[in-house]
């Protein structure tokens, strides 16, 4: 094989003394990014989670429209005589709660919760979980022996508990610290299962001959870490990290659902889940609204990472050797 | 010992850059290389050791080529680690230009391996494939502060010149290469610090034999151009003694038979390299009908429980009592030139035939081994 891209190359090289055409090498991420656009599933979440960004993102324009602020409550008009939350009509586009509140303009603040807490908690447990997983894996010995039971002994913890326990422990009310601490409890109960990953993918690079080259060229072990190792593992923590997202969300939708999460009047799609429960029978959309729509983003999110995933497929990748 | 270089050499040595050739600049003294073998979860127990380089002496001169052949798991690449200085070595003394190496600190070591470097064996393993090749030709400035921006783009285009590399493909990444072409980018990362040593671990292997002709030429090329001394190890007998000056041949951990390339493959001494050397191939048929191959039964025991006295006494067509009992030294024997050495008590002689041998001796062997491990 070797040989044949030996003469390609020559008959390249010619052309480029003469003419100003070049040919010109791709990087991988070109690459990766001309097989992800190939992908029609990942393109299309992408449409759609930009589509409830900018649903989120327009949430005080929604309360301006409707004329109703997400912690309003309109009796008069949002319930029936018989006191039930009355159904999607033209004042309430998406239907009102029992409190007789827009679960239009709530779900859209509630999607603000969910992707903040979703992507803010994936990040800090990618950046801790890769520096653990790069030291543990790297330096190994001692270090090794203590980061990797320290992910273990977080693995075995019933983290349902333990958010629970932590909630009633703090007794927070304000909702800046509630959702301070529902991240760092997601965040905690996350990194463990992507240090692991790391730590396995840095323990096979360490294998590789070209730590062994830097290391005979007297790199030191911060070098080979950050210059050789690290850039290696992007692709890997890209995936993890698209994929974590989707289940942080549901993690802190779990969370307010049981009412330790963030804190009412805050919405957030746990919560409107947890408080609809009681009346689905009668009124559907209580639960269909922040259902559908956390079902359409974890699922976006979830295609949009096995679409990163196969775009930067080391088997398919040239850059990784094409072994 | 110093004294005895070929005048081919000398005169390829033209280019050398004016310390004295032939003096020697790596001296390696009775090295020996163990990894444990550790059992247990958090009390680790060594349970044994693999031993994978056990006692070797051997010199490398200045300007010259030293070729290390040997079957795969022979302890050669162990060998080349520690002369790198990537492996500590378990005993003995690796002395570069005078300095023992195994004693070095930090900050020595660094120095060391501006004067030391290695070409690798795979060519597709040993360059980081998420960096540019400018990047990884550039990085030995990089790591030892010796030239930055412009500089370094100037002087790794120069190095990508000198071996046969377009300057043009700075940004390329290694997978836009082949494998030839990549391994010129190892060479042009060992060339980049001006290294008085270079240590070639199969450096063509992994290439296919078109490709392994260039590159082999580009190394010779090299040193003469700049005077490089190389420790070129490699398992392809006809390779090693087209680029070696002397040979060293090595068998579970020690050195056999070492000798220069051209007394080695005309008369060697060691039953082992006898074998090794009738079972390469013969480009002419004529010969290779009238060549003898000598076939050695068994597999090269293993490296954790070395059998006792000479180690290649089990595969041996010569072995007897002595062999079981006394490991043989590394000496001159009767009748070779005294930088032939040779590690057995009952050298090959001229003419003599190995071939009919083995059958008698698979049992001499095999009784002894036995009870008698040593530790």
């Amino acid at each position: 094989m070797s040989s044949y891209t030996d003469l390609e190359a020559q008959e390249v090289d010619p052309t480029a003394g003469t003419a100003p055409a070049r040919v010109q090498g791709r990087t991988p991420f070109q690459l990766a990014w001309a097989r992800f656009r190939r992908d029609r599933l990942a393109v299309a979440s992408i449409v759609v989670l930009v589509l409830i960004a900018i649903y989120a993102i327009l949430a005080p324009v929604w309360a301006h429209l409707t004329g109703h602020p997400y912690d309003a409550t309109f009796p008069k008009t949002g319930l029936d005589v018989n006191g039930q939350p009355r159904g999607p009509s033209g004042t309430f586009w998406l239907g009102a709660d029992q409190l007789g509140r827009d679960v239009l303009v709530r779900a859209a603040y509630g999607a603000r919760i969910s992707l903040l807490v979703g992507i803010l908690s994936a990040v800090l447990a990618s950046i801790v979980g890769t520096l653990v997983g790069v030291l543990a894996g790297f330096v190994g010995g001692a270090m090794d022996t203590l980061l990797a039971r320290l992910m273990d002994m977080t693995l075995a913890l019933p983290y349902l508990l333990v958010a629970i326990m932590l909630a009633t422990t703090f007794q927070i009310s304000s909702v800046g610290a509630s959702l301070t601490l529902t991240i760092l409890v997601i965040a905690f109960f996350s990194f463990a299962a992507f240090g692991r990953i790391i730590r396995g993918q840095v323990l096979s690079l360490k294998q590789k001959e070209f730590v062994e080259a830097a290391r005979s060229l007297g790199s030191s072990n911060a070098r080979i870490m950050f210059v050789d190792i690290l850039p290696n593992l992007v692709a890997q923590v890209t995936v993890l990290t698209s994929l974590l997202i989707p289940t942080s969300i549901v993690f802190e939708a779990t969370l307010s659902f049981l009412g330790v999460g963030v804190r009412l009047p805050m919405p957030s799609w746990g919560s409107m889940l947890g408080e609809g429960s009681d009346v689905f029978q009668t009124a559907w959309w209580l639960l269909a609204v922040p259902g559908v729509l956390l079902l359409l983003t974890t699922l976006s999110f979830n295609l949009l990472g096995d679409g990163i995933r196969d775009a930067l497929d080391p088997r398919g990748d040239r850059a990784t050797g094409g072994k | 010992m110093n004294g005895d270089m070929s005048d081919a050499r000398r005169a390829g040595q033209g280019a050398g850059q004016g310390t004295g050739p032939g003096d020697v600049l790596v001296a390696v003294e009775d090295v020996y290389k163990h990894f444990p073998i550790k059992q247990g979860i958090v009390f680790k127990k060594e349970i044994g050791r693999v031993h994978a380089v056990d006692g070797v002496d051997l010199q490398v001169r200045r300007g010259e080529t030293l070729g290390i052949v040997g079957e795969s798991g022979c302890g050669k690449s162990t060998l080349a680690r520690c002369i790198t200085g990537l492996h500590q070595v378990t005993a003995g003394r690796i002395l570069f230009e005078g300095d023992d190496i195994t004693r070095l600190g930090k900050a020595g070591l660094k120095a060391f391996r501006r004067d030391v470097q290695m070409i690798f064996q795979d060519p597709y393993g040993s360059l980081n494939p998420r960096r540019r090749v400018g990047s990884i030709i550039g990085d030995p400035f990089a790591v030892h502060s010796i030239a930055g921006g412009a500089e370094r783009k100037r002087r790794v285009q120069e190095l990508m010149e000198l071996v046969g590399l377009n300057p043009e493909h700075y940004n390329r990444f290694p997978a836009e290469f082949s494998g030839g072409q990549r391994q010129r980018i190892g060479v042009a990362r060992a060339l980049a610090l001006k290294p008085k040593l270079i240590v070639c671990d199969e450096p063509v292997s992994a290439l296919d034999v078109s490709i392994q002709a260039q590159v082999i030429n580009l190394l010779k090329d090299l040193q003469d151009e700049l005077g490089l001394t190389y420790v070129f190890i490699a398992h392809d007998l006809s390779v090693v003694r087209y680029v070696s000056d002397r040979v060293a041949v090595m068998y579970l951990g020690k050195v056999g038979e070492a000798a220069e390339a051209e007394v080695l493959y005309g008369r060697p001494r060691h039953p082992y390299t006898a074998a090794l050397l009738s079972a390469a191939s013969i480009a002419d048929p004529d010969e290779a009908e009238r060549a003898e191959r000598i076939v050695l039964t068994g597999d090269v025991p293993s490296p954790i429980e070395p059998p006792s006295g000479c180690r290649f006494h089990p595969r041996c067509p010569k072995a007897a009592d002595r062999c079981v009992r006394e490991d043989p030294p590394l000496v001159p024997r009767e009748g070779d030139p005294p930088d032939h050495v040779t590690a057995c008590h009952f050298p090959v002689e001229p003419g003599e035939r190995l071939a009919h041998k083995h059958a008698a001796i698979a049992q001499v062997s095999t009784q002894p081994e036995l009870p008698e491990v040593e530790e």
